[in-house]
């Protein structure tokens, strides 16, 4: 017996050397996220792959998946829908993206060193941003309301005959949008600003003091080029952003009026969830990953060449 | 005379700058003297700031003691993320570890995939993620919502930043004293981290509870809605009355703005920490 007990114990720890044993506890930490990995982005892919070469309505089960090759994607070249969510994602980019990254720089730079009560200013530009964007989202639509809503009874009392109908008319639904998730989300942009310039060293607007430049020049000769790799990294998040925008258009105008404000993932959504297309909705999703995708690349290559 | 003019120009800027932040500061107001006022005097203008006649008990008892009353979304909000966060911490910190601080073959590489599908947008795969749900048969459930959410390859990137920096003469010391890789884990490495951990859990709590669209997608029952849901409910029901749709709103940011204005230095330095190190 007591050959036994001290026989396995040896040949135990002879196989489960420190090296072995370190792997093991290596990949016990990893499994979560392993796992996680495997299910949600590898498992999910390749599934959503499939089914985007597939028609399938859920109700019929998994023996209703039928294959029917490149027909989805046929269908989305040809879907008006998607054409105008497309067209309106670029739209909403332009409308948000370059305009917030201007306004945040100049307010950033302000705040950062030209003004009384710093962290007042802080907190209160990033409100909107910390509180949820649907609780925003519902005032704003109150406030925006085309006949009743405060901001058009000001704009009647200032003399504007006819103050735009807001997220009701087709013309100008994605632009409220745009205006709405700008002002939420302003407050993100001016903070990782503030935190790029607590990195820039005051030696050097001393040394341009020094040569007598003014504060434009400092602006644009000092602060804009240091700030760069902040300036694309912002630029890069927020262009992948807007192109993944939902919560916003679902709570607000679904898409509408008339697809006016439609968005790529909102046609997921409405194809995958209402309309019980999951073929056609996972030739849309692959649709937007593409994009995600090519987005990514260019900026990654842009990039490169802005080091090299 | 130049430090004069600089202080004139100080107080100009800081000026400009009030009256801008105030833009940003009245819908909010707006929105709490609406959920005090009548249903009647929300819409009148010229807008009465400070209401003259209140009805705040009943735009209270309305959304907080109504048909879905308002209590039940805070309750599942306040459930699933307090669940996503705590699990994320888990399993973001455990990876982190695993990824600076043992040696094993095969590390670099998971690391490396893990990074890669960082680009995937969680929007291109509701439709599989869906289907997987509902096969496990966990549609309409508060666990749907919660696995969707508690792997975060993101923050699991974050962690790993950080634990790069906590010097290996800790874990050494510790090694020699007889402590396993669990005891170093736990006490070692957990504590030294505690300021980044604190961060992950307070952006990771905002963000669950602020999501929309997967509370949209896995949750039908509508004693499960979070407040995100709950607000569109409340949207649905009182299409009218502002005065109430305003409570809702109310009700649904305070919790957040509370710990925001007790937390607001950690929650800003959260936030810059993702984009200086992205």
């Amino acid at each position: 017996m007591d050959a036994i007990r001290t026989e396995n114990p040896q040949a135990a720890k002879k196989f489960w050397s420190p090296r072995r044993k370190e792997a093991l506890i290596g990949w016990l930490f990893l499994l979560p996220e392993i796992c996680g990995m495997l299910l949600l982005n590898v498992f999910a892919l390749l599934f959503s792959l499939y089914l985007s070469f597939s028609e399938w309505d859920l109700l019929s089960g998994i023996s209703g998946i039928k294959f029917i090759g490149i027909d989805n994607y046929v269908k989305m070249f040809q879907d008006e829908a998607i054409g105008k969510a497309l067209t309106n994602n670029l739209l909403y980019t332009v409308l948000t993206v370059p305009l917030s990254i201007a306004i945040a720089l100049v307010m950033a730079v302000l705040i950062h060193s030209k003004v009384y009560g710093k962290d007042y200013f802080k907190v209160v530009f990033f409100l909107p941003y910390i509180s949820s964007i649907i609780a925003i989202a519902a005032v704003w639509s109150v406030l925006l309301h085309p006949s009743l809503g405060p901001i058009n009874q000001f704009l009647l009392e200032l003399g504007i005959q006819n103050p735009p109908k807001w997220l009701v008319d087709p013309k100008t639904s994605l632009l409220s949008i745009a205006i709405i998730s700008t002002w939420a989300g302003i407050g993100y942009t001016i903070i990782i600003y503030m935190a790029g310039l607590a990195n820039i060293s005051n030696d050097l607007y001393e040394a341009a003091d020094i040569d007598g430049a003014s504060q434009i020049q400092k602006f644009f000769k000092i602060t804009v080029p240091l700030l760069r790799p902040t300036t694309f990294f912002l630029f890069v998040t927020m262009l992948i952003g807007s192109f993944k925008v939902f919560d916003i258009i679902a709570f607000l105008t679904e898409g509408g009026p008339h697809n006016s404000s439609t968005v790529v993932v909102f046609r997921i959504y409405e194809e995958g969830f209402r309309n019980y297309n999951m073929g056609y909705a996972s030739a849309i999703s692959w649709l937007l990953f593409a994009i995600i995708g090519i987005l990514t690349a260019a900026t990654w290559k842009m990039r490169k060449e802005d080091a090299a | 005379m130049l430090a004069l003019r600089k202080n004139a120009s100080r107080i100009i800027i800081t000026a400009v700058m009030g009256a801008l932040s105030i833009f940003f500061l009245i819908p909010f107001i707006w929105m709490i003297s609406s959920a005090f006022k009548f249903e009647n005097d929300v819409m009148r203008f010229p807008i009465q700031w400070i209401p003259e006649s209140i009805n705040v008990v009943y735009n209270f008892k309305a959304v907080w003691m109504g048909n879905v009353p308002f209590y039940l979304f805070y309750f599942n909000s306040i459930k699933v993320a307090l669940s996503v966060t705590l699990i994320t911490l888990v399993f973001s910190s455990m990876a982190a570890y695993a990824f600076t601080k043992l040696q094993f073959k095969g590390r670099d590489l998971v690391f490396l995939l893990l990074i890669s599908y960082m680009i995937i947008p969680a929007q291109a795969t509701l439709i599989p993620r869906f289907m997987m749900i509902r096969w496990m048969g966990l549609y309409d459930t508060h666990a749907a919502l919660i696995l969707m959410d508690m792997f975060s390859i993101y923050f699991t990137f974050l962690l790993r930043q950080f634990m790069m920096g906590v010097s290996n003469d800790f874990i050494e010391a510790a090694k020699i004293d007889g402590a396993g890789y669990f005891r170093i884990f736990w006490s070692i490495m957990l504590p030294l981290c505690r300021p980044v951990l604190a961060t992950v859990a307070i952006i990771k709590f905002i963000w669950t509870w602020n999501d929309y669209q997967n509370p949209l997608i896995f949750l039908l029952d509508k004693k499960l809605y979070t407040i995100q849901l709950g607000m569109a409910l409340f949207r649905d029901d009182y299409t009218n009355n502002y005065a109430i749709m305003m409570m809702a709103s109310l009700s649904a940011i305070i919790p957040l703005l509370i710990v925001f204005v007790i937390l607001q230095k950690q929650v800003i330095n959260g936030i810059a920490l993702g984009g200086v190190k992205g």
